[in-house]
This record gives C-alpha cells, sequence and structure tokens, in this order.
C-alpha cells in the first residue's frame, strides 16, 4: 500500500446525507475479480446518462471537481454493502480522504485498507468545510495526517481524531497481513487452548 | 466477582487472541463465509504472496450473488462472460485452497447466510464473518456474526484473525406480544424507522424482550440479519430452547456428548444481570403495525396505514435526501401509501427466503390468483429450502396462483444476476435494501414482509394484509 503522504488538493462537495455503497459502485461493476479500475464507474447512476453520457451537474463532472482529491459528504456515508469496490473505486478516481459527519462501520474499516483517510467531524466544522469546497478548484485544502489537522483554503484549521494503529498503518503505508503473521504464536496458542476449552467448533 | 457481562462482552472476550496496547485486537475467527463476488481479490492475493488458507475446515464456500436462478441455469448462456468468470473462479479457489464448498449444482446450494445455519455451521458462541454485511444474520444464534470488505477476507483466510477495536453495547428491546399480521421483519424495519440507518453506528446491538423470544429461529435471522441498514456491526440474540433445538441434528452441529458439553456451554450465553448498555431502545411489541418502506433508505419506514411525507417534514440534510427518494421513487407526498400500485412483487433473499417466509406467503395466496399482469416470483434461499417447500406443496400454491417458482440464490435482492428490474418498474420486495438502482436501473423498491408482499402480489397495490386474513 502506498504511504499516506501529506496532502494538498481540491475538495468537491457532496452534502446527500446516506450515499450508499450502491450508489458508490453499482453491482454491475461488482463482477470483475481485479481491485483496479473501477474508477471511471465511481457514482456510475449518479455520474453518467444511460447512454454513457455524462450528466453535467454531477459535481465529479464539473470542470473544477474532476481531479478531487478530497470529499466532503453528507451524514453516514458508505452505508450498506461491505463491497471492498467502494472504497476501490474511490480511490482509483484519485480520491485519498473522505470527511463526513459519520461513516458506516464497514466502509469506514475499507478505507484504511486501501490508503483512504476516512475524517469524522462534528457538523458544524463539516458545513465549513463543505462551503470551502463549494468555492471550487481554487479552494485547496490541506490533510495533514501526521498532525491531524486539516485546513481550508482560508488557513482555518480544525483537528481531526483518528486510531492510533490505523494511522501508523497509514503513514507507513503498512500491510495488515504480514503485521498479524508477526504474531503467528499467540494465534497458534490461541487456537490450542480455544480448541480444548470447545472441541465442537 | 467479576463485573457483569453482556453477551456480546461474553463472545468478544473469547475470541481475543492477542491484545496490544492500545486496545487493538487479534479476534479468532470460528467460521469464515466465502461467495464469489467479494473473494477472487482476496484469494489472489494469497497466491501472490505464497499464503495459504490457515484453517480450511473452518472455511465454507458457495456461489450466491451471480448465479441464475431459472431452471436449466447450468447452462452457461444463462450468465453474463463476467458471472461465469466469477463462479468460476470460485470453483477453483475452492478446490485449490481446500476450503468446504457448495457448487451451483449442490442440492446444498443457496444464499450463504441461509446455507450456514442450515448446514450446522453457525453455532451459538462463535465469531462468524463474510465478506457481506447481511452476515449479520447468524447473529439470531447468539454469534457475533458481521460483514468484512475483501482486504479483511484476505487477512482472515490468512491468518484466521481479523484486527478489531471492541464496539459499544446497544439494547434493542421489543416488549409484549406482536399482533396478528405483523413479523419479524416488521420489527427489524419498525426498529430502524425508530433509530435511523446510522443510529447504531459503532455499535453491536443485543435483541431482547418477550416479543423476540417468541420468535422461531427463522424470524430471528430476519431481525438480526438487517442489524446492518441500522448501522451496526452486529445483532444478537441469546441463544434458548428454540436455538438449541434448531441446532441440535443439523449435519455440523456437534454429536453426543460433544453436543450436551457445547450446550453447557451455550447455556451461558446471555448478558448478565446489571451489565452495560451504552445505549437502549425499547420498542412495545403490540404497537408495531406491519411496515413498509416508502423511500431509498431502509429508515424510511411507515405503518401501511400511513402516507407518504412531505420533505418538510423532515430536518438538515434529510430534508433533501426526502425530496430525492419521493422523485425518485415517483410518488406524491400525502398519497396514502395503499393506493400505491405495484408491478412486481419479490419473495427471496437472505432476509426473507427462509422456510418459514414462504410459509407465510402460501398462507395469504392459498387458493388465489395474483392480480393480472403482476410479475411475482418466490425465490428459495437453498435449495433445502426449496426442496421442502415442495414436499410441503407451498411450491404448487405459488405456482397456482401465479408465481414463478425458482432456483436458490440472491436474484433480485441485488439484481446481480438476470432478475431485475427495469426503470420504474415498482417492486414490493422480502428484501433489505431499497437503496437507488439496487434492484436494476431506477428500479423501485418497497420493502416488506413475506405476508405483505403476498397480500400486494393479489391486490396490486401495497395492502394491509390484516384485511386478508
Amino acid at each position: 500500500m502506498e504511504k499516506f503522504e501529506k496532502l494538498q488538493g481540491i475538495a468537491a462537495p457532496m452534502p446527500l446525507v446516506n450515499i450508499d455503497t450502491d450508489m458508490i459502485i453499482p453491482k454491475v461493476f461488482l463482477k470483475s475479480i481485479q481491485r483496479t479500475g473501477f474508477g471511471k464507474n465511481l457514482f456510475d447512476e449518479m455520474r453518467y446518462n444511460r447512454d454513457g453520457t455524462e450528466i453535467e451537474d454531477f459535481v465529479l463532472n464539473k470542470p473544477q471537481y474532476r481531479d478531487a482529491e478530497i470529499l466532503i459528504a453528507g451524514d453516514n456515508f458508505g452505508c450498506g454493502s461491505s463491497r471492498e469496490h467502494a472504497p476501490w473505486a474511490i480511490a482509483d478516481f484519485g480520491i485519498k480522504c473522505v470527511v463526513s459527519t459519520s461513516f458506516a462501520d464497514i466502509f469506514f474499516n475499507n478505507c484504511f485498507k486501501n490508503g483512504i483517510l476516512p475524517i469524522v467531524l462534528p457538523q458544524e466544522q463539516v458545513d465549513t468545510l463543505m462551503a470551502d469546497a463549494e468555492k471550487g478548484a481554487n479552494a485547496r485544502m490541506t490533510v495533514d495526517l501526521e498532525a491531524q489537522e486539516i485546513t481550508t483554503s482560508d488557513g482555518e484549521t480544525m483537528a481531526f481524531e483518528v486510531d492510533a494503529f490505523k494511522k501508523h498503518c497509514l503513514l507507513e503505508g503498512l500491510d495488515d497481513i504480514g503485521l498479524t503473521m508477526e504474531k503467528k504464536a499467540s494465534i497458534d496458542a490461541f487456537e490450542a487452548k480455544a480448541s480444548a476449552a470447545r472441541p465442537w467448533v | 466477582m467479576t463485573a457483569p457481562k453482556t453477551l456480546y462482552d461474553k463472545i468478544w472476550d473469547a475470541h481475543v487472541a492477542h491484545e496490544a496496547d492500545d486496545g487493538t485486537c487479534l479476534l479468532y475467527i470460528d467460521r469464515h463465509l466465502v461467495h464469489e463476488v467479494t473473494s477472487p481479490q482476496a484469494f489472489e492475493g494469497l497466491r501472490m504472496a505464497g499464503r495459504k488458507v490457515h484453517a480450511p475446515d473452518k472455511t465454507i464456500a458457495v456461489p450466491d450473488h451471480n448465479v441464475p436462478t431459472t431452471a436449466g441455469r447450468e447452462d452457461p448462456a444463462q450468465m453474463t462472460e463476467e458471472s461465469r468468470i466469477q463462479v468460476a473462479a470460485l470453483d477453483t479457489n475452492a478446490k485449490e485452497f481446500g476450503i468446504n464448498y457448495y457448487p451451483m449444482n449442490d442440492v446444498r446450494q443457496g444464499i450463504v447466510h441461509i446455507v450456514g445455519p442450515e448446514q450446522g455451521w453457525t453455532l451459538p458462541g462463535m465469531t462468524v464473518v463474510c465478506g457481506d454485511s447481511h452476515t449479520a444474520t447468524h447473529g439470531a444464534f447468539g454469534a457475533l456474526a458481521h460483514g468484512i470488505g475483501t482486504s479483511e477476507v484476505e487477512h482472515v483466510l490468512a491468518t484466521q484473525t481479523l484486527i478489531q477495536k471492541k464496539s459499544k453495547n446497544m439494547k434493542v428491546e421489543i416488549t409484549g406480544k406482536l399482533k396478528p399480521g405483523v413479523t419479524a421483519k416488521d420489527i427489524t424495519l419498525a426498529v430502524i424507522g425508530e433509530t435511523g440507518t446510522g443510529g447504531g453506528t459503532g455499535y453491536v446491538i443485543e435483541y431482547c424482550g418477550e416479543a423476540i423470544r417468541d420468535l422461531s429461529m427463522e424470524g430471528r435471522m430476519t431481525v438480526c440479519n438487517m442489524a446492518i441498514e441500522g448501522g451496526a456491526r452486529a445483532g444478537l440474540i441469546a441463544p434458548d430452547e428454540t436455538t438449541f433445538e434448531y441446532v441440535k441434528g443439523r449435519p455440523h452441529a456437534p454429536k453426543g456428548g460433544q453436543f450436551e458439553q457445547a450446550l453447557e456451554y451455550w447455556k451461558t450465553l446471555f448478558t448478565d444481570e446489571g451489565a452495560h448498555f451504552d445505549k437502549v431502545v425499547t420498542l412495545k411489541g403490540e404497537e408495531i403495525e406491519p411496515v413498509v418502506t416508502w423511500g431509498t433508505s431502509p429508515e424510511d419506514v411507515l405503518p401501511i396505514s400511513g402516507v407518504v411525507p412531505s420533505p418538510s417534514d423532515f430536518e438538515g440534510g434529510k430534508v433533501d435526501a426526502a425530496a430525492r427518494s419521493i422523485d425518485y421513487m415517483g410518488l406524491t407526498p400525502g398519497q396514502k401509501l395503499t393506493d400505491i400500485e405495484i408491478d412486481t412483487v419479490f419473495i427471496g433473499s437472505c432476509t426473507n427466503g427462509r422456510i418459514e417466509d414462504l410459509r407465510a406467503v402460501a398462507e395469504v395466496v392459498k387458493g388465489k390468483k395474483i392480480k393480472d399482469g403482476m410479475r411475482a416470483m418466490v425465490v428459495p434461499g437453498s435449495g433445502l429450502v426449496r426442496a421442502q417447500a415442495e414436499e410441503e406443496g407451498l411450491a404448487d400454491i405459488f405456482k397456482d396462483a401465479g408465481f414463478e417458482w425458482r432456483l436458490a440464490g440472491c436474484s433480485m435482492c441485488l439484481a446481480m444476476n438476470p432478475d431485475q428490474l427495469s426503470e420504474n418498474e415498482r417492486c414490493a420486495s422480502t428484501s433489505n435494501r431499497n437503496f437507488e438502482g439496487r434492484q436494476g436501473y431506477k428500479g423501485r423498491t418497497h420493502l416488506v414482509s413475506p405476508a405483505m408482499a403476498a397480500a400486494a402480489a393479489l391486490t396490486g397495490k401495497l395492502t394491509d394484509v390484516r384485511e386478508l386474513m
């Protein structure tokens, strides 16, 4: 996984609440057996007409947001399915950070596995960021994971919380499986103990 | 004396294989269920890294999302090329990595969350995961069960553990008795209507109370299945005699002396008196009505006696979301829900594709005909549910009434196979999500119980099933 570097980029506003994983990547695109190539279908049904032409007023089709790297979203972003194709599509499009007042649990976890930083902030701060994002391409925000700060184009800085372990993995681009395998002795010991206590499992 | 624990605390504590100083745990996984859509990239990851499946005997795979549900489905022409590749990839991966497998032509094949309990893989006190959000279903057994992403699927395949931090405890109590015509589906939708789709975020829910105790295992699975639609990591119901009776004798359940040993342990799986819950929601069972959804979020729930709301009935971001939903659904504020005309009825899914669900439908439609022009299908949740429904004569009741009687699979719940809604087609569906495009591009979904879906099939409108009883 790529390391999460300090990010300065365009933020796209998507104030709609409850943006679900079917909106992020409709199921017709789940049939791939690859992890890549989903970016062109990110938000497919909101982004394209049936004939494949772009829907002009969809935020990521507007010239000022086509290169967005940050998404400022309405509450409960990523609800619904466990499909990791949702963060794969977001990452493949080039978005590295999503800010909302809350995220669905599985989506939230999936983001960290794919180098995406999901940031939870109170409504008032999300409103401020949303307004900043509305300004378009000249309003570049800065996301500093190391310092746990997000800064608007006007220089207003907000602190955010992030789990220390997840932060470490993002900053270093670490592979979870490799880390867990270092604890193989603990897993083996647990297995031996559990199979004695619950042999039917 | 140890502090009182919730059921979730007990299962969690029994599965922590390693705990770091910051509270990050490696949670040991007892059962890993796998399907064809969210697993190919995980197996490919193992292959690339030269890794094996850590516990193939605890890993169970079945193709369900893509499979056609029409007769003769072994004919490759019934599947798109991409679906065929995905199912074939699971065939190959199951064989190569030596995991338990129910291929498409096996009578035990079906929706992964129906097959697991049916085969006795899911047992009380276990940890169960699957690359599918509706893994919450297995919580009905008092198992800690939740959906995971593909990276986590790979992690569990490789290590049989998951990196987790503990969630908070939430209690949802349904007191009293349900009224006739009100079912487990109405309970679970009513709860989401109450809490919202984000109300459970960060929590594991334990459902309790008399109305929950009175439910069969099938009903409990319906309730827990939709815990995820309320945002919860998992839903749980403490095991009891109903659970033990269901489990006993299943192919992979313990037998003989080992069953007795297991039973002794399972009987310790309840929330201790005085255990702490971070959030409590209580609904009165007798006040729950048959409900339907009007919008494009599972929280858009109203009793069937209600009317389509107006965006101005809501606050904050929900005002725009409601306006968008009402427009998408082609409805008018103030319109009576019972005036909404239905084109299609879908009965099935991991929410409502079990035998009890099919019995509930048969009871309503027996000896009657579905509305002229109605498209209606019953898709059993597994090959064994299908066989049992045929043996009980339910299949004939469905066919005589005008329903299509299908083979097992996820089908129109998420429309990854050929079963899809067309643009503006309106469906009363026993599935779990009414998201935009969920059942087909621009398709319109109203979530209902099996009995309510059956009623809609007969009248051609959303209907209070109690009027037909």
